[in-house]
């Protein structure tokens, strides 16, 4: 397994190997050529662990990631925060200038695109008819009553007429898969999430649940999707190799679960020692998802920072799993 | 010498909508005449009702709701409403805790400074399509004379193959359609500026993600931090020397980032673009001041950056900010209820009338402090701190204006507010070392406290201040029975960005946009830097609509 520091080393001794000697532009292509083949496989790795895969099928990883066409990808906004495009810019196996210009073809993305005007309009137009078809990911629910506009569209109308031609769509979060927060008590927007709202879709829809869901995680259906890989879902319809356990059946504080070794206040020596934090109200036995194993931002997940889990890749977590602190 | 700003004679209504590289969906329409914005109005057009969703909710539920109002200003929100949760009982938290949310909101600043210089603003300036036609030699030279940062030639030529692999593949993706594809007069840098700083925002991007990781190893994970309570943080593990040496090492490459090549990189572009210390001013500032000290942590005058007033940019007086004279309008809004309400007893209760209504065109409120509309931001943050004296940011803006050649009094105009953000971004990357230091040398000292137990009131009334790094925050908490019975945020966004208040004054983003020159209609760049130079940050949107005459030109921005 290659980590970031060998990558860096490697850059370093090519980078002092080869400017000394003048390079011609052919030398310089070929340079670059391997840095960035070192980075894919590299980054691959990554992805095919998160997968669940053997290291044999590093190089199927790779192959689907490099492809001379780099399938099209639209992003839409909804009614959202933000926070899983922002989830995805913190991506770092790979990092999100990889996955955008080496692995897929962001064609529209409104936090990241220099595009405007109406040339951009027609940029949208271009990738929702390539004959080759597009990835669909959609942040953000779907205020049906209240009807956001975006381009003097409202966001139904716009995903009532891309999504029916995605070759996929994937929810990223919670929003866009279940409703999210804006379907909270007493939903004042009447928001839905995109299953509910449509039916006519070419497959079924993704769910990679989470607030934010983890961008390894996006990263590996999308492998898994130019693999052509089935991805098996669960029946709240999120990728079972990412969903299939609870946080509380991959938490590192399970033995002191088991041990009934307890935390019963923030502020006691048995929350600074670590044990469980079951019986202040975390909610991990009853959420799917591998933060204890994929971690955020390659370094920490919610209990590791000492706070209960509060169910965010659950539907409804928002309304069922409160009041997120106290007895369970 | 300072390049003529490109004018046309150009009359009519530019409609932009939605407005890319921000938070939130954001339309503009624009009224010119003869080169130059005469009319602007601003109008949100999308309501999720966050207010709404929380009453009746538990009072210490409610941080990981209003975090979810931004997803890119993450922890702000959290933190706020823990702020105005622990103002109801006057919790006075362990220092550690302060020290750690100090370090993990100055981290906040570094990176969301970062990312909007580059990713988000950073198109309004740099031409990316033309770095294939930078000389590399030229680059390098360029790169030497700003930066004592190390570059070989490898740095450039490998951002001129990647965007050349781009352009070859067709697949240009988010650089597609930029307005300065094929060239634009309004934007003034040779191909080598252009290369350096295309070079710097593909390392950022990489950078930042660096960044994110440092706050997240106190946060549990960005965006969307899990790690505060009322009474304090929760992160024990965090404070593990392995940690904290990670956390350190995350958080210094990101600061000899800024250092040195954010700040020679602010330099260059305001050099290149000094004429735009000319359009976007505005006149009225107000700062809440940011990061308590650890005694005094319930006290606004007592924070690092202290918080304060500036009327008619009269920099002589500051004046004192006294939080009743806040005040939300709604009379041009989607909003029914009282006309002029206060915070605390401010209500939410939506009244959409239509699209393109000219009375009543917006979801967001008008925020207004003692009557006046005021920017609130890095320029509002930087502007009192330097008429207060204080240290730091005096010596880093002298430092910066002395290079330039300019004067504060170039700062209130669009270019301003970049330099602001820039200057505020480096002094607080240097504070954040300090308290790190503090924080470290308060644990060995054996002090290893970071929560205290609260109680809950049953009734109660709480305020949370926060200097966000897009400015003056505020969340307003009633609890009643033990659940909230009324929570309003006050957002910086709205105080920027929000309509017509009731007296008919124009918000300062409305006000900013008036006298902005447009070269060509179809290709606004100027528009957008003026409104990207607030860093809008919009969980609904914004939508300024032409009152005076019919449109002549519709324009989509995407």
């Amino acid at each position: 397994m290659h980590t970031e520091k060998d990558a860096e080393n490697i850059k370093t001794e090519n980078v002092e190997a080869k400017t000394k000697a003048t390079l011609t532009n052919i030398e310089y292509e070929i340079l670059f050529k391997e840095k960035s083949q070192f980075d894919l496989l590299n980054f691959c790795a990554d992805v095919a662990k998160n997968m669940g895969l053997a290291d044999e099928e590093i190089p199927s990883v790779v192959k689907a990631l490099t492809n001379e066409n780099r399938p099209s990808v639209i992003y839409l906004h909804n009614a959202e925060c933000t926070g899983c495009s922002e989830a995805l810019l913190r991506s770092s196996s790979p990092y999100i200038d990889q996955i955008i210009f080496d692995a897929i073809s962001l064609d529209y993305h409104e936090t990241l695109m220099a595009a405007s005007g109406d040339g951009a309009e027609s940029l949208l137009e271009k990738a929702v008819n390539n004959p080759n078809g597009f990835i669909c990911l959609v942040e953000g629910s779907i205020p049906v009553d209240f009807h956001g506009t975006i381009g003097g569209h409202t966001m139904y109308e716009n995903c009532a007429r891309i999504l029916p031609k995605a070759n996929i769509v994937i929810a990223v979060g919670t929003c866009s898969a279940y409703g999210g927060i804006q379907t909270a008590r007493p939903n004042p927007t009447g928001s839905k999430g995109i299953s509910e709202c449509f039916s006519n879709l070419k497959a079924p829809v993704i769910n990679l649940a989470g607030c934010p869901p983890n961008p390894l995680n996006l990263m590996g259906v999308i492998v898994a999707l130019l693999q052509n890989k089935d991805i098996e879902l669960d029946t709240k319809g999120r990728p079972k190799m990412f969903y299939g356990k609870t946080v509380h059946m991959l938490c590192e504080r399970l033995p002191h679960f088991k041990a009934k070794r307890f935390a019963l206040s923030f502020d006691s020596e048995e929350a600074r020692l670590g044990y469980c934090l079951h019986k202040l109200g975390c909610k991990g036995p009853k959420t799917f998802n591998n933060c204890p194993s994929a971690l955020f931002n390659s370094v920490n997940w919610p209990v590791k920072a000492g706070h209960p889990c509060v169910g965010c890749s659950e539907p409804d977590f928002w309304d069922t799993f409160t009041p997120f602190y106290g007895k369970n | 010498m300072t390049k003529k700003t490109p004018t046309s004679d150009y009359t009519g209504c530019i409609v932009i909508d939605p407005l890319t590289r921000i938070e939130g969906h954001l339309r503009l329409e624009i009224h010119v005449e003869n080169g130059y914005v005469t009319e602007a109005r601003s109008c949100g057009t999308l309501f999720r009702g966050i207010e709404n969703i929380l009453i009746g909710r538990n009072p210490e539920d409610v941080q990981h709701f209003t975090q979810r109002t931004c997803g890119v200003c993450t922890y702000t929100h959290a933190l706020c409403t823990t702020r105005a949760l622990e103002d109801t009982m006057k919790t006075v938290i362990p220092p550690n805790a302060t020290y750690i949310r100090n370090i993990v909101l100055g981290i906040q600043y570094m990176h969301d400074h970062l990312v909007h210089f580059y990713h988000l603003h950073g198109l309004d300036f740099i031409d990316v399509s033309s770095v294939i036609d930078a000389d590399i030699q030229k680059t390098l030279k360029l790169a030497n004379e700003l930066s004592t940062q190390p570059y070989t030639e490898i740095d450039f030529r490998e951002t001129k193959y990647k965007i050349q692999k781009l352009i070859d593949s067709d697949q240009l993706g988010p650089f597609a359609g930029a307005y300065s594809t094929g060239g634009h007069p309004a934007y003034y840098l040779s191909a080598e500026a252009n290369l350096l700083l295309t070079t710097h925002y593909l390392k950022a991007l990489r950078l930042q993600v660096k960044t994110a990781r440092a706050m997240a190893i106190f946060g549990a994970k960005n965006p969307h931090t899990q790690f505060l309570i009322a009474g304090g943080v929760t992160c024990y593990e965090a404070l593990r020397e392995e940690n904290l040496d990670e956390f350190y090492k995350l958080y210094k490459e990101t600061f000899d980032f800024i250092e040195n090549i954010l700040v020679p990189d602010i330099t260059l572009i305001a050099n290149e673009y000094r004429d735009w210390s000319a359009f976007g001013g505005s006149q009225n500032f107000l700062t809440f001041g940011e990061f308590p000290d650890t005694e005094k942590v319930r006290d606004l005058d007592a924070r690092w950056l202290k918080p304060g007033l500036i009327l008619n940019r009269d920099l002589s007086i500051i004046h004192p900010f006294e939080p009743k004279k806040i005040a939300e309008h709604i009379g041009h809004s989607w909003y029914k209820g009282e006309p002029i309400q206060h915070p605390i007893n401010g209500t939410t209760i939506p009244e959409f009338t239509k699209m393109g209504d000219l009375d009543r065109y917006s979801w967001m409120k008008s925020p207004r402090y003692d009557g006046l509309a005021v920017e609130t931001g890095p320029l509002a943050q930087m502007l009192v701190s330097y008429a207060q004296g204080h240290p730091e940011v005096t010596t880093n803006l002298n430092d910066l204006l002395k290079k330039l050649n300019m004067s504060v009094d170039d700062l209130f105009s669009t270019i301003g507010r970049t330099i602001s953000r820039v200057v505020q971004c480096y002094t607080v990357a240097q504070q954040v070392d300090v308290w790190f230091q503090a924080l470290k040398n308060n644990l060995a000292s054996g002090d290893l406290q970071i929560c205290k137990k609260v109680d809950i009131p049953d009734y109660a009334t709480g305020i949370g201040y926060l200097n966000a790094p897009r400015g003056g925050l505020s969340h307003w908490m009633k609890i009643e029975h033990g659940v909230v019975s009324n929570f309003q945020l006050v957002v910086p966004s709205t105080w920027n960005f929000g309509p017509i208040d009731n007296f008919g004054q124009k918000g300062p983003v409305e006000n900013a946009l008036i006298g902005t020159p447009v070269y060509d209609p179809k290709r606004p760049i100027e528009i957008l830097r003026t409104v990207h130079a607030f860093d809008p940050c919009i969980a609904c949107s914004v939508h300024v609509i032409d009152s005076l005459t019919n449109e002549s030109s519709t324009h989509k921005i995407l």
